[in-house]
């Protein structure tokens, strides 16, 4: 108990604000509006370009199209074949990286401050003159399939695949996984992918965060260098908004010792008014590791799982609150009554202000620790933008989470929290299900 | 043109990289506590671990995983801590808090906001000695191991080759076994096996303090010291593992799974490692490893993956942080319709040419050149500074052994490469593992 006393006195210091973040905002020559953090104390800088629309935008058919180009950008551009483009990349000690996500396309690139330009004008024939040459697209598909092979044995990607396969119409871009199918991968052309590209990289859908040992001046010439050979394009339209996900358990049998679940029903847009209430909820029933009630519940006094999770996804066109576990097969349907359980308890007799202190705690203590690297710092730049935060979210963030009161939460946990909506998918063997 | 003005980069780098080693300092408290403190001052943030240098190899014989459940029951409470109330409290600091166990050592560590680094260390340092465990606690606490074992290896055919692989590899060394344990092991684990392994290991003078992030060391030796300081000595001397007997046979193990639908092959040669002392050596092997195994421009995806195109995917790795020899692993993964023998023929060609005429110097600049970048990089990340320093000192490297190492590196040779590969990459020293789809009735019906 004297630990407790001493901890209860400490937390009175807590509501300090996250690291001063000097947030500039600013337009290239070329006329690229981003967002920009000089961090000197480190010879390096964090480029992070997102460009809307991603997986979403591949043609029914041509699932995993995104993909497919993201895995591709590095394999040769310009006068550079995949080697020459590997050397060149190599001799300058750049680092990119390339990833389709369902709403989004984007770029990561960490590079020496002392070869920033030489850098920029690399990744720029990346993003502008891909050459998807026959002998990369013929290698790079192959681990594509490879890993689509490997996933339909691998419990939690296919319980994952599964659950959006099942929540979403056929037709609905996120019925499909991000690296689509084998046969959609299989039917890939190479005008396919040069379709895609031309549809994927625009400026008129990019969003730009820098952070490191660079000025504005720099910045701003290093972005107009990357996109100068894009280009304008549409903003793309909006997804297509679903309907909620089908209730009900659907078992996928599968040969291995441990089930995989994912569940899940309707979220909160992150616009809605309610959105904060729902984000501090689902702390305290799932999202926050050892101190949730999930984690208490299933591990901590069953030893039932390894980890179970909950939490809020916002996709452009869906909001969902998801979670997973994973089981032993005997014990699986134990584990979903568990989870059922909690949803209920939540849902029916909320929760009371010292569980809302103690998550306030959490969450606005905690937020600081998600900015320890300059390539974070990029990441949550290009999110604020996207999600048309304003410049000052940052610093407004703790307050937004110290608004919610024990009467919003409860509110907002007994208008979304419906076990009986919720739609699992378990892939394994799980027994009574 | 890129390439021209790169060349000019290359010069300014080394310069950089001396320029932007962060401030570290060092101290060791009377009772044999030795602390590192790395400041990292760009965010009011600190990351705080507790290192044992004792890991799953220093497990007793039928008590596998025991280092690992021990790790999960460190959470349980003190005696002053309540009962499950340890992450919660860390928790409503706003922090975060986790742990992880290796064949070498066993970590704890927070991450939170700088001014509450007296409370972790008061916590940590409570639970260094004073750990409270009751029987039911541990029953509910294997059952979470025996679920993170089926999550972590029975699920995943790729992790069960892996394990048989080891058991191979290592005759002698409890390398051999599983660092989460054998799963008949782990159910016969007992609170008390635990407790006798926390008594005998956790303690000051076999611990390592690393604190990165926006402090002083001033301040951190002064928190220690209140902290960790009244806690009393083990004073025992360090465990002897049992070592490797010379490496006579190849061996060749193949496992079939009916869930395999990517088959490979993956070979692990016993080589030494930094914390055998060999670092010259190490510092060749990890050379070595790049060389072959890095990217489109390395040695074996030029041959397979660009050039027969017998192989989708290759690599090289080795594990030169380790206190005992270790393993330098490879493997191929096959193109659709390509045997497995084909595959394993093309890593063998490619290591026979490497062993004949050594690395070309444009591959040792290209690997020491990335390798140097990679430093700066990991500065940007706190917790991997952290890492470094802490998986050094366990294996009985010294802070001055670790800031070597970027000059180690420098000074290999094309010849300190070849006779590494000559040397360490052996059959007589291998297990060689295939991974293959196991035909179910239906499907050969």
């Amino acid at each position: 108990m004297r630990t407790l006393t001493h901890i209860a006195a400490m937390t009175a210091l807590l509501a300090t604000p996250a690291a001063a973040l000097d947030i500039q905002s600013h337009t290239t020559p070329g006329g690229i509006g981003y967002w920009l953090v000089e961090e000197p104390a480190i010879p390096m800088v964090a480029l992070e370009i997102t460009f809307e629309g991603g997986a979403r935008l591949d043609p029914a058919g041509q699932e995993g199209a995104a993909n497919y180009v993201a895995a591709l950008l590095d394999e040769g551009a310009g006068d550079l074949d995949a080697v020459g483009f590997a050397e060149a990349r190599d001799a300058i000690s750049a680092r990119f990286g390339f990833s389709a996500g369902r709403d989004s396309f984007s770029v990561s690139a960490r590079m020496l401050s002392e070869s920033a330009n030489e850098t920029a004008a690399l990744l720029a024939t990346a993003l502008a003159e891909p050459r998807f040459d026959a002998d990369p697209m013929a290698r790079v598909r192959g681990q594509i399939l490879s890993s689509l092979a490997e996933a339909k044995t691998n419990p939690s990607t296919l319980a994952r695949d599964a659950w959006f396969a099942r929540a979403f119409a056929e037709g609905h871009p996120y019925a499909s996984p991000v690296a689509g199918s084998e046969e959609s991968v299989e039917a890939l052309t190479r005008e396919a992918l040069l379709a895609a590209h031309g549809r994927l990289l625009t400026r008129a859908n990019v969003t730009v965060g820098v952070v490191g040992d660079v000025d504005a001046a720099t910045a701003s010439a290093l972005i107009d260098t990357v996109l100068a050979g894009l280009p304008e394009g549409e903003p793309v339209p909006p997804a297509p908004v679903a309907e909620a996900p089908p209730a009900g358990v659907q078992v996928v049998e599968l040969s291995v010792p441990q089930s995989a679940a994912i569940f899940g029903h309707a979220g909160l847009r992150r616009d809605d008014p309610d959105f904060f209430p729902a984000f501090v909820m689902n702390y305290i029933l799932g999202g926050g590791d050892f101190s949730s009630r999930l984690m208490e519940e299933v591990r901590e006094k069953r030893g039932l799982a390894y980890g179970v999770y909950s939490y809020l996804s916002v996709l452009d066109g869906a909001a969902l609150h998801l979670g997973s576990v994973q089981t032993v097969n005997a014990r699986m349907a134990e584990s979903l009554d568990v989870i059922r359980g909690e949803w209920a308890r939540l849902r029916d007799e909320g929760i009371d202000e010292d569980a809302l202190e103690r998550a306030k705690r959490y969450l606005t203590g905690a937020f600081a620790l998600r900015f320890d690297s300059n390539a974070k710092i990029a990441g949550y730049l290009v999110f604020m933008q996207r999600e048309d935060l304003g410049i000052d979210y940052y610093e407004r963030r703790n307050s937004l989470v110290e608004a919610v009161t024990v009467e919003d939460v409860n509110r907002v946990a007994a208008k979304l929290l419906d076990p009986d909506a919720l739609s699992i998918v378990v892939v394994g063997q799980p027994v009574g299900l | 043109m890129i390439l021209r003005s790169a060349a000019a980069a290359l010069a300014l780098t080394a310069s950089t990289f001396a320029a932007a080693e962060p401030a570290i300092t060092t101290f060791t408290l009377d009772n044999g506590l030795q602390a590192v403190v790395i400041e990292d001052h760009r965010a009011p943030v600190v990351t705080h671990m507790v290192w044992y240098p004792i890991g799953s190899a220093d497990e007793p014989a039928g008590k596998s995983g025991i280092a690992h459940f021990l790790e999960h029951l460190m959470f349980k409470g003190t005696d002053e801590i309540p009962e499950g109330a340890f992450s919660k409290i860390i928790a409503a600091n706003g922090g975060t808090d986790n742990a992880f166990t290796s064949y070498d050592y066993t970590g704890y560590f927070q991450r939170i906001a700088a001014d509450r680094l007296g409370l972790v260390m008061k916590m940590e340092a409570d639970r260094m000695r004073d750990l409270v465990i009751t029987d039911a606690l541990a029953d509910t606490e294997r059952d979470v191991v025996l679920e993170e074992r089926n999550q972590r290896v029975d699920n995943n055919p790729g992790s069960l080759l892996g394990e048989q692989m080891n058991a191979m590899l290592y005759r002698n060394h409890r390398y051999g076994v599983p660092i989460v344990g054998w799963q008949h092991e782990i159910e016969s684990l007992t609170r008390d096996d635990a407790m006798d392994f926390y008594a005998r290991h956790y303690a000051p003078d076999n611990a390592y303090l690393i604190v990165a992030g926006d402090v002083t060391p001033e301040e951190v030796e002064r928190l220690a010291i209140e902290h960790y300081g009244p806690l009393e000595a083990a004073g025992r001397p360090p465990e002897v593992r049992p070592q490797e007997p010379p490496s006579l046979t190849p061996r060749r193990i193949a496992l079939e799974d009916e869930r395999v639908r990517q088959p490979y092959i993956v070979r692990y040669y016993l080589a030494p490692t930094r914390g055998t002392g060999d670092t010259e050596t190490a510092a060749a092997l990890s050379v070595l490893a790049q060389i072959l195994g890095d990217g489109i421009t390395s040695r074996f995806a030029q041959a397979m993956e660009a050039g027969d195109k017998t192989a989708i995917s290759t690599g090289a790795w080795y594990s030169a942080k380790s206190r005992d020899p270790s393993s330098f692993g490879i493997y191929a993964v096959p193109g659709a319709e390509v045997e497995l023998a084909t595959v394993e023929a093309g890593l063998d060609a490619v290591l026979a040419t490497l062993k004949e005429e050594g690395p070309t110097e444009a591959e040792l600049a290209r690997v020491k050149r990335l390798m140097r970048a990679a430093m700066i990089y990991a500065q940007d990340s706190q917790s991997s500074l952290a890492r470094r320093y802490g998986s050094g000192l366990v294996i009985g490297l010294s802070v001055e052994d670790i800031q070597n190492w970027p000059a180690m590196i420098e000074a290999v040779t094309a010849e300190d490469v070849r006779q590494a590969a000559r040397t360490y990459l052996t059959l007589e020293r291998s297990v060689t593992g295939w991974l293959e789809r196991k035909e179910t009735e239906e499907e050969q019906g």
